[in-house]
Protein backbone atom coordinates (compact mmCIF):
# COMPACT_ATOMS: atom_id res chain seq x y z
CA UNK A 1 0.00 0.00 0.00
CA UNK A 2 2.80 2.32 1.26
CA UNK A 3 4.40 2.51 -2.32
CA UNK A 4 1.07 2.82 -4.05
CA UNK A 5 0.67 6.03 -2.29
CA UNK A 6 4.34 7.17 -2.56
CA UNK A 7 4.06 6.68 -6.85
CA UNK A 8 1.04 8.47 -6.24
CA UNK A 9 2.59 11.81 -4.31
CA UNK A 10 5.52 11.46 -6.89
CA UNK A 11 3.43 11.52 -9.66
CA UNK A 12 1.48 14.82 -7.79
CA UNK A 13 4.94 16.43 -7.55
CA UNK A 14 6.15 15.64 -10.76
CA UNK A 15 3.20 16.53 -12.71
CA UNK A 16 3.52 20.07 -11.13
CA UNK A 17 7.15 20.22 -11.48
CA UNK A 18 6.36 19.89 -15.04
CA UNK A 19 3.58 22.60 -15.41
CA UNK A 20 6.07 24.80 -13.61
CA UNK A 21 8.87 24.36 -16.34
CA UNK A 22 6.35 24.42 -19.28
CA UNK A 23 5.29 27.38 -18.28
CA UNK A 24 8.97 29.18 -17.15
CA UNK A 25 11.18 27.67 -19.78
CA UNK A 26 8.99 26.57 -22.92
CA UNK A 27 11.27 28.00 -25.31
CA UNK A 28 14.36 26.46 -23.96
CA UNK A 29 15.25 23.24 -25.90
CA UNK A 30 16.45 21.49 -23.20
CA UNK A 31 13.53 21.84 -21.20
CA UNK A 32 11.38 20.69 -24.37
CA UNK A 33 13.05 17.46 -23.94
CA UNK A 34 13.14 17.02 -20.37
CA UNK A 35 9.35 17.54 -20.01
CA UNK A 36 8.18 14.30 -21.90
CA UNK A 37 11.23 12.48 -19.91
CA UNK A 38 10.13 13.49 -16.95
CA UNK A 39 6.36 12.22 -17.67
CA UNK A 40 7.78 8.87 -18.74
CA UNK A 41 9.58 8.08 -15.80
CA UNK A 42 6.40 9.48 -13.84
CA UNK A 43 4.43 6.82 -15.70
CA UNK A 44 7.18 4.22 -15.05
CA UNK A 45 7.39 5.21 -11.36
CA UNK A 46 3.60 5.13 -10.91
CA UNK A 47 3.24 1.87 -12.30
CA UNK A 48 5.78 0.01 -10.34
CA UNK A 49 4.58 1.58 -7.13
CA UNK A 50 0.82 0.39 -7.80
CA UNK A 51 1.88 -2.88 -8.89
CA UNK A 52 3.77 -3.96 -6.10
CA UNK A 53 1.85 -1.79 -3.71
CA UNK A 54 -1.21 -3.57 -4.66
CA UNK A 55 0.28 -7.01 -5.24
CA UNK A 56 -0.63 -7.17 -8.71
CA UNK A 57 0.53 -10.57 -10.49
CA UNK A 58 3.07 -10.46 -12.78
CA UNK A 59 0.99 -12.84 -15.16
CA UNK A 60 -1.68 -9.36 -15.17
CA UNK A 61 1.08 -6.89 -15.11
CA UNK A 62 4.66 -7.10 -14.26
CA UNK A 63 6.50 -3.98 -12.66
CA UNK A 64 8.58 -2.21 -15.27
CA UNK A 65 11.62 -3.30 -12.90
CA UNK A 66 11.22 -6.69 -13.50
CA UNK A 67 10.28 -6.08 -17.61
CA UNK A 68 14.02 -4.00 -17.19
CA UNK A 69 16.03 -6.79 -15.71
CA UNK A 70 14.04 -9.24 -18.12
CA UNK A 71 15.77 -7.12 -21.33
CA UNK A 72 18.85 -6.84 -19.78
CA UNK A 73 19.01 -10.63 -18.76
CA UNK A 74 18.12 -11.84 -22.52
CA UNK A 75 19.70 -9.19 -24.59
CA UNK A 76 21.39 -11.82 -26.99
CA UNK A 77 17.92 -13.34 -28.18
CA UNK A 78 16.12 -9.60 -28.06
CA UNK A 79 18.35 -8.83 -31.06
CA UNK A 80 18.14 -12.09 -32.80
CA UNK A 81 14.17 -11.40 -32.65
CA UNK A 82 15.06 -7.63 -33.99
CA UNK A 83 17.21 -8.76 -36.39
CA UNK A 84 14.26 -11.35 -37.71
CA UNK A 85 11.44 -9.60 -37.28
CA UNK A 86 12.02 -5.78 -37.97
CA UNK A 87 15.09 -5.70 -39.76
CA UNK A 88 14.48 -8.75 -42.37
CA UNK A 89 10.66 -8.55 -42.53
CA UNK A 90 9.48 -5.19 -41.50
CA UNK A 91 12.56 -2.89 -43.15
CA UNK A 92 12.40 -5.06 -46.49
CA UNK A 93 8.58 -5.20 -46.90
CA UNK A 94 8.42 -1.80 -46.41
CA UNK A 95 10.80 -0.20 -49.11
CA UNK A 96 9.28 -3.36 -51.35
CA UNK A 97 6.21 -2.18 -50.63
CA UNK A 98 6.74 1.62 -51.03
CA UNK A 99 8.80 1.41 -53.97
CA UNK A 100 6.50 -0.11 -55.56
CA UNK A 101 3.93 1.86 -54.68
CA UNK A 102 5.73 4.79 -55.49
CA UNK A 103 6.11 3.13 -58.91
CA UNK A 104 2.67 1.96 -59.44
CA UNK A 105 1.10 5.33 -58.95
CA UNK A 106 3.02 6.94 -61.41
CA UNK A 107 2.00 4.67 -63.76
CA UNK A 108 -1.32 4.90 -62.47
CA UNK A 109 -1.41 8.73 -63.08
CA UNK A 110 -0.23 8.45 -66.60
CA UNK A 111 -3.15 6.24 -67.67
CA UNK A 112 -6.53 6.60 -67.05
CA UNK A 113 -7.25 3.18 -67.54
CA UNK A 114 -5.09 1.75 -64.84
CA UNK A 115 -6.91 4.21 -62.54
CA UNK A 116 -10.05 3.43 -62.92
CA UNK A 117 -9.30 -0.78 -63.06
CA UNK A 118 -6.41 -0.83 -60.45
CA UNK A 119 -7.56 1.75 -57.68
CA UNK A 120 -10.47 -0.38 -56.98
CA UNK A 121 -8.33 -3.36 -56.90
CA UNK A 122 -6.20 -2.06 -54.79
CA UNK A 123 -8.97 -0.58 -52.34
CA UNK A 124 -10.38 -4.03 -52.01
CA UNK A 125 -6.89 -5.94 -51.58
CA UNK A 126 -6.29 -3.31 -48.84
CA UNK A 127 -9.78 -4.44 -46.90
CA UNK A 128 -8.41 -7.39 -46.54
CA UNK A 129 -7.89 -8.60 -43.26
CA UNK A 130 -4.28 -9.44 -42.23
CA UNK A 131 -5.20 -12.57 -40.43
CA UNK A 132 -6.88 -13.64 -43.62
CA UNK A 133 -3.79 -13.54 -45.91
CA UNK A 134 -0.74 -13.75 -43.65
CA UNK A 135 -1.42 -17.98 -43.74
CA UNK A 136 -1.84 -17.57 -47.25
CA UNK A 137 1.34 -15.74 -47.61
CA UNK A 138 3.23 -17.93 -45.43
CA UNK A 139 2.20 -21.13 -47.01
CA UNK A 140 3.04 -19.32 -50.28
CA UNK A 141 6.49 -17.96 -49.48
CA UNK A 142 7.63 -20.19 -46.32
CA UNK A 143 7.76 -19.94 -42.86
CA UNK A 144 10.85 -17.68 -43.04
CA UNK A 145 11.07 -13.70 -43.17
CA UNK A 146 10.28 -13.37 -46.80
CA UNK A 147 6.70 -14.62 -46.25
CA UNK A 148 6.48 -11.32 -42.98
CA UNK A 149 7.84 -8.88 -45.97
CA UNK A 150 5.24 -10.42 -48.47
CA UNK A 151 2.27 -9.68 -45.43
CA UNK A 152 4.32 -6.24 -44.93
CA UNK A 153 4.14 -5.41 -48.65
CA UNK A 154 0.49 -6.00 -48.92
CA UNK A 155 -0.24 -4.07 -46.10
CA UNK A 156 2.10 -0.85 -46.55
CA UNK A 157 1.40 -1.02 -50.42
CA UNK A 158 -2.08 1.13 -50.65
CA UNK A 159 -1.89 3.50 -48.06
CA UNK A 160 1.20 4.93 -50.00
CA UNK A 161 -0.29 4.19 -53.65
CA UNK A 162 -3.56 6.43 -52.34
CA UNK A 163 -1.22 9.16 -51.16
CA UNK A 164 1.15 9.12 -53.66
CA UNK A 165 -1.62 9.17 -56.67
CA UNK A 166 -3.43 12.32 -54.77
CA UNK A 167 0.09 14.28 -54.43
CA UNK A 168 0.91 13.91 -58.05
CA UNK A 169 -2.63 15.46 -58.87
CA UNK A 170 -1.78 17.87 -56.04
CA UNK A 171 0.13 21.13 -58.70
CA UNK A 172 -2.18 23.73 -59.68
CA UNK A 173 -3.34 24.62 -63.46
CA UNK A 174 -0.74 27.86 -63.11
CA UNK A 175 2.17 25.10 -62.45
CA UNK A 176 1.14 23.10 -64.95
CA UNK A 177 0.96 25.73 -67.46
CA UNK A 178 4.46 27.47 -66.45
CA UNK A 179 5.76 23.69 -68.02
CA UNK A 180 3.37 24.31 -71.09
CA UNK A 181 5.05 27.48 -72.25
CA UNK A 182 8.57 26.44 -71.56
CA UNK A 183 7.28 22.95 -74.03
CA UNK A 184 8.86 20.47 -71.10
CA UNK A 185 8.19 17.01 -71.80
CA UNK A 186 6.06 14.37 -69.73
CA UNK A 187 9.12 13.26 -67.73
CA UNK A 188 10.51 17.01 -67.24
CA UNK A 189 7.24 17.58 -65.90
CA UNK A 190 7.03 15.41 -63.96
CA UNK A 191 10.75 14.78 -62.47
CA UNK A 192 10.89 18.75 -61.92
CA UNK A 193 7.34 19.36 -60.69
CA UNK A 194 4.85 16.56 -59.51
CA UNK A 195 7.08 14.62 -57.87
CA UNK A 196 8.60 17.34 -55.62
CA UNK A 197 5.06 18.40 -55.30
CA UNK A 198 3.89 15.32 -54.20
CA UNK A 199 6.22 14.77 -51.32
CA UNK A 200 3.94 16.03 -48.38
CA UNK A 201 1.17 13.50 -49.61
CA UNK A 202 3.90 10.86 -49.95
CA UNK A 203 5.49 11.49 -46.41
CA UNK A 204 1.95 11.18 -45.02
CA UNK A 205 1.48 7.39 -46.37
CA UNK A 206 5.22 6.68 -45.65
CA UNK A 207 4.55 7.59 -41.91
CA UNK A 208 1.40 5.69 -41.81
CA UNK A 209 2.98 2.89 -43.34
CA UNK A 210 5.77 2.20 -40.68
CA UNK A 211 3.26 1.17 -38.07
CA UNK A 212 1.67 -1.05 -40.72
CA UNK A 213 4.42 -2.47 -41.00
CA UNK A 214 5.63 -3.57 -37.89
CA UNK A 215 2.27 -4.43 -37.20
CA UNK A 216 2.69 -6.96 -40.21
CA UNK A 217 5.78 -8.17 -39.66
CA UNK A 218 5.21 -9.09 -36.02
CA UNK A 219 1.18 -10.87 -36.18
CA UNK A 220 2.58 -12.32 -39.60
CA UNK A 221 4.72 -14.60 -37.23
CA UNK A 222 1.50 -16.20 -35.36
CA UNK A 223 0.67 -18.24 -38.63
CA UNK A 224 4.51 -19.65 -38.97
CA UNK A 225 7.92 -18.75 -38.53
CA UNK A 226 11.46 -20.26 -37.50
CA UNK A 227 11.73 -20.51 -34.00
CA UNK A 228 13.08 -17.03 -33.63
CA UNK A 229 11.11 -13.30 -34.14
CA UNK A 230 8.94 -11.16 -32.04
CA UNK A 231 6.04 -12.64 -33.18
CA UNK A 232 6.72 -16.04 -32.64
CA UNK A 233 8.40 -15.21 -29.32
CA UNK A 234 5.17 -13.34 -27.96
CA UNK A 235 3.34 -16.16 -28.53
CA UNK A 236 5.58 -19.11 -26.87
CA UNK A 237 5.98 -16.74 -24.39
CA UNK A 238 2.39 -16.19 -23.19
CA UNK A 239 1.79 -20.27 -23.70
CA UNK A 240 4.58 -20.04 -20.86
CA UNK A 241 3.49 -17.70 -18.89
CA UNK A 242 6.24 -15.61 -19.30
CA UNK A 243 4.70 -12.20 -19.33
CA UNK A 244 7.91 -10.13 -18.48
CA UNK A 245 9.30 -11.43 -21.74
CA UNK A 246 6.61 -10.90 -23.42
CA UNK A 247 6.40 -7.32 -22.11
CA UNK A 248 10.25 -7.00 -23.15
CA UNK A 249 9.39 -7.84 -26.24
CA UNK A 250 6.54 -5.04 -26.51
CA UNK A 251 8.94 -2.38 -24.95
CA UNK A 252 11.77 -3.18 -28.10
CA UNK A 253 8.71 -3.47 -30.61
CA UNK A 254 7.75 0.08 -29.31
CA UNK A 255 10.79 1.66 -29.02
CA UNK A 256 11.72 0.26 -32.95
CA UNK A 257 8.16 1.28 -33.76
CA UNK A 258 8.99 5.04 -32.31
CA UNK A 259 12.82 4.87 -33.61
CA UNK A 260 11.35 3.99 -37.12
CA UNK A 261 8.55 6.76 -37.39
CA UNK A 262 10.97 9.11 -36.13
CA UNK A 263 13.26 8.73 -38.72
CA UNK A 264 10.51 8.65 -41.29
CA UNK A 265 9.62 11.87 -40.23
CA UNK A 266 13.47 13.37 -40.18
CA UNK A 267 14.09 12.68 -43.57
CA UNK A 268 10.71 14.09 -44.47
CA UNK A 269 11.97 17.46 -42.65
CA UNK A 270 14.44 17.54 -44.93
CA UNK A 271 12.91 16.41 -48.16
CA UNK A 272 9.40 19.22 -47.61
CA UNK A 273 11.39 21.55 -45.85
CA UNK A 274 9.46 24.50 -48.23
CA UNK A 275 6.29 23.10 -47.08
CA UNK A 276 4.16 25.34 -44.81
CA UNK A 277 3.31 22.70 -42.20
CA UNK A 278 7.29 22.15 -41.59
CA UNK A 279 8.62 26.07 -42.54
CA UNK A 280 7.48 27.18 -39.10
CA UNK A 281 9.60 24.34 -37.18
CA UNK A 282 13.33 25.51 -37.64
CA UNK B 1 12.70 47.71 -84.56
CA UNK B 2 9.34 47.81 -85.81
CA UNK B 3 9.06 47.06 -89.80
CA UNK B 4 6.25 47.54 -91.39
CA UNK B 5 7.69 45.98 -94.42
CA UNK B 6 8.32 42.34 -92.71
CA UNK B 7 5.34 39.92 -92.29
CA UNK B 8 3.25 40.63 -88.93
CA UNK B 9 5.02 38.28 -85.92
CA UNK B 10 1.65 37.65 -84.33
CA UNK B 11 -1.50 37.50 -86.63
CA UNK B 12 -5.17 37.03 -85.36
CA UNK B 13 -7.61 36.62 -87.98
CA UNK B 14 -11.07 36.75 -86.71
CA UNK B 15 -10.47 34.58 -83.93
CA UNK B 16 -13.49 33.54 -81.54
CA UNK B 17 -13.23 31.54 -78.12
CA UNK B 18 -16.26 29.83 -76.99
CA UNK B 19 -15.57 28.05 -73.48
CA UNK B 20 -18.10 24.99 -73.02
CA UNK B 21 -19.20 25.19 -69.02
CA UNK B 22 -21.62 23.19 -67.34
CA UNK B 23 -23.90 26.60 -67.24
CA UNK B 24 -23.67 26.74 -71.05
CA UNK B 25 -21.26 27.96 -73.71
CA UNK B 26 -19.55 31.44 -72.76
CA UNK B 27 -18.32 33.65 -75.68
CA UNK B 28 -15.03 34.60 -74.39
CA UNK B 29 -13.67 36.42 -77.91
CA UNK B 30 -15.76 37.59 -80.76
CA UNK B 31 -14.19 38.20 -84.05
CA UNK B 32 -11.46 39.61 -83.10
CA UNK B 33 -8.15 40.79 -85.70
CA UNK B 34 -5.52 42.18 -84.99
CA UNK B 35 -1.36 42.25 -87.00
CA UNK B 36 1.62 43.10 -83.91
CA UNK B 37 4.63 43.27 -86.24
CA UNK B 38 8.09 42.34 -83.88
CA UNK B 39 9.64 44.71 -81.90
CA UNK B 40 5.88 46.33 -80.83
CA UNK B 41 5.02 46.98 -77.12
CA UNK B 42 1.13 46.39 -77.50
CA UNK B 43 -1.35 46.96 -73.94
CA UNK B 44 -4.55 45.05 -73.74
CA UNK B 45 -6.83 46.96 -71.81
CA UNK B 46 -10.51 46.67 -70.95
CA UNK B 47 -12.80 45.69 -68.27
CA UNK B 48 -12.55 42.53 -66.21
CA UNK B 49 -13.90 39.47 -67.88
CA UNK B 50 -13.35 40.78 -71.59
CA UNK B 51 -10.74 38.38 -72.41
CA UNK B 52 -7.58 39.76 -71.91
CA UNK B 53 -6.30 36.69 -70.52
CA UNK B 54 -7.99 34.78 -72.93
CA UNK B 55 -6.55 36.11 -75.79
CA UNK B 56 -3.16 36.10 -74.57
CA UNK B 57 -3.55 32.41 -73.27
CA UNK B 58 -4.65 31.68 -76.96
CA UNK B 59 -1.58 32.92 -78.23
CA UNK B 60 0.57 31.17 -76.28
CA UNK B 61 -1.25 27.96 -76.93
CA UNK B 62 -2.67 27.48 -74.07
CA UNK B 63 -6.39 28.30 -74.89
CA UNK B 64 -7.64 26.86 -78.45
CA UNK B 65 -9.76 29.64 -80.86
CA UNK B 66 -12.78 27.77 -81.89
CA UNK B 67 -13.28 29.52 -84.65
CA UNK B 68 -10.35 32.07 -87.24
CA UNK B 69 -6.92 31.22 -87.66
CA UNK B 70 -4.12 32.47 -85.57
CA UNK B 71 -0.40 32.53 -86.52
CA UNK B 72 2.74 33.03 -84.72
CA UNK B 73 5.80 33.45 -86.50
CA UNK B 74 4.18 32.42 -89.52
CA UNK B 75 3.12 29.21 -87.83
CA UNK B 76 0.42 27.32 -85.39
CA UNK B 77 1.03 28.63 -81.68
CA UNK B 78 1.44 25.16 -80.75
CA UNK B 79 4.38 24.97 -83.03
CA UNK B 80 5.65 28.32 -82.08
CA UNK B 81 5.70 27.34 -78.36
CA UNK B 82 7.72 23.90 -79.42
CA UNK B 83 10.38 26.60 -80.72
CA UNK B 84 10.46 28.15 -77.61
CA UNK B 85 9.25 31.89 -79.17
CA UNK B 86 7.52 32.70 -75.41
CA UNK B 87 8.35 34.07 -72.51
CA UNK B 88 4.98 33.77 -70.45
CA UNK B 89 4.60 35.75 -66.97
CA UNK B 90 1.61 35.08 -65.28
CA UNK B 91 -0.85 37.12 -63.18
CA UNK B 92 0.22 35.17 -60.04
CA UNK B 93 3.80 34.71 -59.79
CA UNK B 94 3.87 30.76 -59.45
CA UNK B 95 7.88 30.37 -57.78
CA UNK B 96 8.15 26.69 -57.02
CA UNK B 97 8.94 26.47 -53.13
CA UNK B 98 10.89 24.16 -53.29
CA UNK B 99 13.33 25.82 -55.69
CA UNK B 100 16.29 28.36 -54.34
CA UNK B 101 14.64 32.26 -56.58
CA UNK B 102 18.07 31.06 -58.86
CA UNK B 103 16.52 27.34 -58.67
CA UNK B 104 12.99 28.92 -60.00
CA UNK B 105 14.85 31.55 -63.05
CA UNK B 106 16.96 28.42 -63.84
CA UNK B 107 14.27 25.83 -64.30
CA UNK B 108 13.30 26.70 -67.69
CA UNK B 109 16.98 26.96 -68.88
CA UNK B 110 17.25 23.48 -68.05
CA UNK B 111 13.95 22.31 -69.23
CA UNK B 112 15.55 23.74 -72.79
CA UNK B 113 19.30 22.08 -72.22
CA UNK B 114 21.32 24.94 -71.34
CA UNK B 115 24.74 23.93 -70.01
CA UNK B 116 25.60 24.50 -66.36
CA UNK B 117 27.59 27.36 -66.87
CA UNK B 118 25.53 29.49 -69.55
CA UNK B 119 22.48 28.79 -66.69
CA UNK B 120 24.18 30.56 -64.05
CA UNK B 121 25.55 33.19 -66.07
CA UNK B 122 21.81 33.75 -67.64
CA UNK B 123 20.48 33.88 -63.74
CA UNK B 124 23.66 35.91 -62.81
CA UNK B 125 22.40 38.53 -65.18
CA UNK B 126 18.73 38.62 -64.90
CA UNK B 127 17.93 38.39 -61.41
CA UNK B 128 20.41 41.73 -61.31
CA UNK B 129 18.41 43.17 -64.43
CA UNK B 130 15.16 42.74 -61.85
CA UNK B 131 17.21 43.92 -58.83
CA UNK B 132 17.24 40.79 -56.56
CA UNK B 133 21.11 40.08 -57.54
CA UNK B 134 21.13 39.49 -53.58
CA UNK B 135 18.66 37.16 -53.44
CA UNK B 136 19.49 33.74 -55.46
CA UNK B 137 19.66 31.76 -52.53
CA UNK B 138 16.59 32.62 -51.04
CA UNK B 139 13.35 30.55 -51.23
CA UNK B 140 10.99 32.82 -52.87
CA UNK B 141 8.36 32.40 -49.17
CA UNK B 142 11.31 34.29 -47.52
CA UNK B 143 10.27 37.34 -50.09
CA UNK B 144 7.66 39.78 -50.62
CA UNK B 145 4.72 39.34 -53.26
CA UNK B 146 6.81 42.09 -55.26
CA UNK B 147 10.09 40.49 -55.24
CA UNK B 148 8.45 37.18 -56.35
CA UNK B 149 6.49 38.91 -59.03
CA UNK B 150 10.18 40.15 -60.07
CA UNK B 151 11.47 37.03 -59.87
CA UNK B 152 9.29 35.64 -62.21
CA UNK B 153 9.75 37.92 -64.59
CA UNK B 154 13.54 37.36 -64.35
CA UNK B 155 12.39 33.82 -65.03
CA UNK B 156 10.03 34.56 -68.27
CA UNK B 157 13.26 36.86 -69.73
CA UNK B 158 16.13 34.06 -68.84
CA UNK B 159 15.60 32.33 -71.82
CA UNK B 160 16.15 35.13 -74.38
CA UNK B 161 12.73 34.30 -76.24
CA UNK B 162 11.07 36.87 -78.82
CA UNK B 163 7.77 37.21 -77.65
CA UNK B 164 7.11 38.57 -73.83
CA UNK B 165 3.59 38.12 -72.83
CA UNK B 166 2.93 39.22 -69.36
CA UNK B 167 -0.31 39.62 -67.66
CA UNK B 168 -0.35 42.22 -65.38
CA UNK B 169 2.57 41.50 -64.08
CA UNK B 170 2.79 44.68 -62.09
CA UNK B 171 -0.75 44.54 -60.84
CA UNK B 172 -0.08 43.72 -57.23
CA UNK B 173 2.82 46.02 -56.55
CA UNK B 174 2.62 49.88 -54.65
CA UNK B 175 3.27 52.41 -57.31
CA UNK B 176 7.00 53.61 -57.13
CA UNK B 177 8.07 50.30 -57.43
CA UNK B 178 5.77 50.07 -60.47
CA UNK B 179 6.90 52.81 -61.81
CA UNK B 180 10.52 51.70 -61.66
CA UNK B 181 9.59 48.60 -63.53
CA UNK B 182 7.73 50.24 -65.88
CA UNK B 183 10.45 51.87 -66.52
CA UNK B 184 12.91 48.67 -66.25
CA UNK B 185 10.82 47.22 -69.07
CA UNK B 186 10.81 50.01 -71.43
CA UNK B 187 14.60 49.60 -71.67
CA UNK B 188 14.79 46.24 -71.67
CA UNK B 189 12.50 46.20 -74.49
CA UNK B 190 14.76 48.95 -76.31
CA UNK B 191 17.97 46.83 -75.89
CA UNK B 192 16.29 43.43 -77.02
CA UNK B 193 13.86 44.36 -79.51
CA UNK B 194 11.17 41.80 -78.28
CA UNK B 195 7.72 41.72 -78.86
CA UNK B 196 5.87 42.02 -76.39
CA UNK B 197 2.16 41.37 -75.23
CA UNK B 198 1.16 43.51 -72.12
CA UNK B 199 -2.27 43.07 -70.17
CA UNK B 200 -3.15 45.52 -67.60
CA UNK B 201 -5.60 47.46 -65.67
CA UNK B 202 -3.88 50.98 -65.79
CA UNK B 203 -4.72 53.42 -68.46
CA UNK B 204 -1.32 55.22 -67.93
CA UNK B 205 0.50 52.37 -67.42
CA UNK B 206 -0.67 51.16 -70.79
CA UNK B 207 -0.03 54.44 -72.43
CA UNK B 208 3.61 55.22 -71.30
CA UNK B 209 4.67 51.37 -72.15
CA UNK B 210 2.95 51.08 -75.35
CA UNK B 211 3.69 51.94 -79.40
CA UNK B 212 -0.23 49.87 -79.80
CA UNK B 213 -3.05 50.01 -77.22
CA UNK B 214 -5.61 47.36 -78.14
CA UNK B 215 -9.18 48.40 -75.75
CA UNK B 216 -11.65 45.64 -75.26
CA UNK B 217 -14.75 45.05 -74.36
CA UNK B 218 -16.87 42.19 -72.53
CA UNK B 219 -19.47 40.15 -73.41
CA UNK B 220 -18.28 39.35 -75.89
CA UNK B 221 -14.80 40.13 -75.89
CA UNK B 222 -14.17 42.13 -78.73
CA UNK B 223 -11.55 44.93 -79.77
CA UNK B 224 -13.49 48.36 -79.20
CA UNK B 225 -9.96 50.43 -80.91
CA UNK B 226 -6.75 49.84 -81.28
CA UNK B 227 -4.53 53.19 -80.68
CA UNK B 228 -1.27 53.59 -82.58
CA UNK B 229 0.90 55.57 -80.10
CA UNK B 230 2.87 58.44 -81.42
CA UNK B 231 5.10 58.76 -78.84
CA UNK B 232 9.04 58.49 -78.93
CA UNK B 233 10.66 55.06 -77.95
CA UNK B 234 12.59 57.18 -75.79
CA UNK B 235 10.05 57.60 -72.66
CA UNK B 236 11.48 59.55 -69.70
CA UNK B 237 8.82 58.93 -66.90
CA UNK B 238 7.51 62.68 -67.02
CA UNK B 239 6.47 61.90 -70.15
CA UNK B 240 3.28 61.10 -68.45
CA UNK B 241 2.67 64.89 -68.00
CA UNK B 242 2.71 65.78 -72.14
CA UNK B 243 -0.05 66.86 -74.06
CA UNK B 244 0.50 64.02 -75.98
CA UNK B 245 0.30 61.58 -73.60
CA UNK B 246 -2.70 62.61 -72.22
CA UNK B 247 -4.57 63.18 -75.26
CA UNK B 248 -4.07 59.14 -75.72
CA UNK B 249 -5.20 58.69 -72.47
CA UNK B 250 -8.43 60.23 -73.20
CA UNK B 251 -8.83 57.67 -76.29
CA UNK B 252 -8.37 55.01 -73.97
CA UNK B 253 -10.79 56.43 -71.49
CA UNK B 254 -13.47 57.23 -74.11
CA UNK B 255 -12.95 53.50 -76.18
CA UNK B 256 -13.30 51.89 -72.33
CA UNK B 257 -16.43 54.07 -71.74
CA UNK B 258 -17.44 53.24 -75.09
CA UNK B 259 -17.32 49.76 -74.42
CA UNK B 260 -19.02 49.80 -71.65
CA UNK B 261 -22.23 51.50 -73.37
CA UNK B 262 -22.42 48.51 -75.53
CA UNK B 263 -23.98 46.44 -72.79
N1 LIG C 1 -11.36 28.05 -68.39
C1 LIG C 1 -12.48 28.76 -68.53
N2 LIG C 1 -13.68 28.14 -68.58
C2 LIG C 1 -14.82 28.85 -68.75
N3 LIG C 1 -14.88 30.18 -68.86
C3 LIG C 1 -13.73 30.86 -68.83
C4 LIG C 1 -12.47 30.19 -68.65
N4 LIG C 1 -11.50 31.11 -68.63
C5 LIG C 1 -12.12 32.31 -68.79
N5 LIG C 1 -13.45 32.17 -68.91
C6 LIG C 1 -14.43 33.22 -69.13
O1 LIG C 1 -14.00 33.97 -70.24
C7 LIG C 1 -14.19 35.35 -70.03
C8 LIG C 1 -12.88 36.10 -70.20
O2 LIG C 1 -12.00 35.74 -69.16
P1 LIG C 1 -10.53 36.35 -69.04
O3 LIG C 1 -9.85 35.64 -67.91
O4 LIG C 1 -9.87 36.28 -70.35
O5 LIG C 1 -10.82 37.87 -68.62
P2 LIG C 1 -9.79 39.03 -68.33
O6 LIG C 1 -10.04 40.10 -69.34
O7 LIG C 1 -8.41 38.52 -68.25
O8 LIG C 1 -10.28 39.54 -66.91
P3 LIG C 1 -9.41 40.12 -65.69
O9 LIG C 1 -9.09 41.53 -66.01
O10 LIG C 1 -10.34 40.02 -64.52
O11 LIG C 1 -8.21 39.26 -65.53
C9 LIG C 1 -14.78 35.50 -68.64
O12 LIG C 1 -16.19 35.67 -68.81
C10 LIG C 1 -14.49 34.19 -67.99
O13 LIG C 1 -15.53 33.85 -67.10
MG1 LIG D 1 -6.99 38.26 -66.67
Amino acid sequence: MIGAWGALGFWVLATLANVWLAKRFSHNRLVQLFIPALFGVTLLVLWEGIVRGLNVSPVILPPPSMIGARIASSLPMLWTDFNQTILKGALSGYLMGCGAAVAVAVAVDRSPFLQRGLLPVGNFVAALPIVGIAPILVMWFGFDWQSKAAVVVVMVFFPVLVNMVAGLKATDALQRDQMATWSASYWQGLVKLRLPAAMPFLFNGLKIATTLALIGAIVAEFFGSPTRGMGFRISTAVGQLDLPLVWAEIAVAALAGSAFYGLVALIEKGVTFWHPSQRGRA
Amino acid sequence: MKDMSSPPVIEAKGIGLIFQTDDGPVEALKDISLAIGRGEFVSFIGPSGCGKTTFLRAIAALEHPTSGTLTVNGMSPEEARRSRAYGYVFQAAGLYPWRTIAGNVQLPLEIMGFSRAERAERVRKVLDLVDLGGFGKKFPWQLSGGMQQRASIARALAFDADILLMDEPFGALDEIVRDRLNEELLKLWNETGKTIGFVTHSIPEAVYLSTKIVVMSPRPGRIADVIESPLPRERPLDIRDSPEFLEIAHRVREGLRAGHAYD
